[in-house]
């Protein structure tokens, strides 16, 4: 999943990136309001899902991502 | 470090731009004299920015109401309506609003921002699902996080981006509620409501349009874009405002929802605030009486929006996806939409400066807003003031003078 992650990451940014699980997706990958909102998008369109906007302010890091794409996958999400 | 310190980000963005001498946050005019022209530093300064869209903030019989409200019923109504009584101007108001729009219920809030802070707070609660276009209005993102329900947000104006995430809905519990608006209020761009509205009854979920820039606008009667695109009996409720083409201050929402008063009881931003005041109800009910008796009012404001966006367009400048009364050119970074509204307002021209993150795509504009009063003399003086400012800043790739021969 981290590699399909970074691939999107790099669609949005157009650039390569390397990311870890700490990664933090404004302050390392230096995304505005607007980056993050086409790379949410991003994400969404390639799992087939929409993470509701509280879900998305809780997102700091790939880790956080990462984990709300599964419980917004398998139906889990608080 | 103050407690402020956490927002200094948005200080360097406007040093920046005070750096070049730009401070659009201190526009102060020694007088507005009328609805289409201010005085600014002793000058005659053109108002192409204000929403006025049919110029009624001076009309002689909205000033005459407002005086003879605020004489007979005093300055405001000191308390909400819940706490000091409904006065008859708000059930009139009210009233007036219902058969214009010729639905069953109308509620009327103290601004156009509480109207969407408390329709859509409490028509959507936990459980449920709200459906917002991206480039929403600040007030439709604030409502959405003052109630409880999810909030999705999908593409700009793209029903198709919309019905996939219906379609991802489909079993989950809950009331799905869909808001665009009318007329968007930085690109001028109209929501594609009949798809929309497709979407919607597909779907089962409800439709709250805000027409905000659109009320007297569009639509043969003014009602809006959904009276222009045809779609009047999908739209569940729809939100506006009397600060742009009614000429005061105030929101409203009317649907045909046969519970619809149970608003009055439960939504806070409704009920812990003060009622409009008497003279301004007056003067909002006058200006929707004159907003209907005057078609010519649309027809002049098309006019004139329609010069203005060929000209700019004809100039070479990066207008919209269409004519409405809310022109906008993009220009290519901040620093360079500052100084060129700077330049414009000494000019004798003054618009709106837009810079993220108020805007769809971070995008830097210059926003003006075109109103009914504008004369034709009027438009082609703040065109000749673009192209001149345009020469100056090295813009301009074709003559002014074609896109007048163009009209
Ligand atoms: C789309 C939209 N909705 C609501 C509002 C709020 O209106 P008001 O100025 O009456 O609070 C505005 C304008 O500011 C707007 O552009």
């Amino acid at each position: 999943m981290r590699d399909d992650i970074a691939a999107i990451f790099e669609q949005v940014l157009g650039r390569p990136v390397a990311i870890s699980d700490d990664t933090d997706i404004v302050e390392d990958l230096g995304m505005d309001s607007l980056g993050v909102m086409n790379f949410v998008m991003a994400i969404e369109d390639f799992y087939d899902l929409s993470i509701p906007l509280d879900r998305v302010a809780q997102i700091q890091t790939v880790a956080d991502l990462i984990r709300a794409v599964e419980e917004l996958k398998s139906g889990t999400a608080a | 470090m103050t407690i402020l310190a956490k927002h200094a980000g948005y200080r360097q963005a406007y040093d920046a731009l005070l750096a070049h001498g730009v401070d659009p946050l201190n526009v102060r005019f020694d007088s507005v004299l009328s609805p289409t022209e201010g005085l600014w530093n002793g000058r005659r300064t053109i108002l192409l920015g204000t929403n006025n869209y049919l110029g009624l903030t001076f009309d002689s019989d909205c000033i005459e109401r407002a005086v003879e409200a605020t004489r007979g019923q005093g300055t405001g109504t000191t308390g909400s309506r819940v706490a000091n009584g409904t006065y008859d101007g708000h059930k009139r108001l009210e009233e007036a609003l219902a058969d214009f729009y010729g639905r069953e219920h109308a509620m009327v809030f103290s601004t156009g921002y509480q109207a969407n802070l408390g329709v859509l707070s409490t028509l959507v609660g936990r459980g449920d699902h709200l459906m917002l276009d991206a480039d929403s209005h600040a007030s439709i993102y604030d409502g959405s996080r003052l109630g409880m329900a999810e909030v999705i947000r999908f593409r700009h104006n793209n029903p198709d981006d919309l019905y996939k995430r219906l379609r991802r809905l489909e079993g989950v519990p809950g009331d799905r509620l869909i808001v665009v608006e009318g007329i968007y209020s930085m690109l001028g761009d109209t929501a594609p409501l009949k798809e929309i509205a497709a979407v919607k009854r597909e779907t089962g979920a409800y439709l709250l349009v805000d027409e905000a820039h659109s009320l007297g606008v569009l639509g043969r009667t003014g009602r809006g874009l959904a009276e222009a695109a045809g779609v009047e009996a999908d739209v569940d409720f729809i939100v506006g405002t009397f600060s742009k083409s009614l000429g005061s201050v105030g929101g409203f929402c009317v649907s045909d929802s046969p519970d619809f008063d149970l608003l009055r009881i439960v939504c806070r931003p409704y009920m812990f605030t003060a009622s409009l005041p008497p003279g301004v109800m007056a003067s909002t009910h006058e200006a929707l009486k004159k907003l209907r008796a005057e078609p010519a009012l649309r027809v002049n404001l098309m006019r004139n929006a329609t010069r203005l966006y060929d000209g700019l367009t004809a100039m070479g400048f990066q207008t919209g996806p269409e004519p409405n009364p809310i022109v906008a050119v993009t220009m290519p970074d901040q620093t360079t939409a500052g100084v060129f509204w700077k330049m414009l307002l000494e000019s004798g021209l003054y618009i709106n400066l837009a810079v993220p993150p108020a805007t769809p795509a971070n995008a830097s504009l210059l926003r003006t807003s075109i109103s009914a009063a504008h004369t034709i003399q009027q438009i082609d003086t703040a065109l000749d003031i673009f192209a001149d400012v345009g020469r100056k800043l090295g813009f301009l790739q074709s003559d002014r003078r074609r896109a007048a021969g163009a009209l």
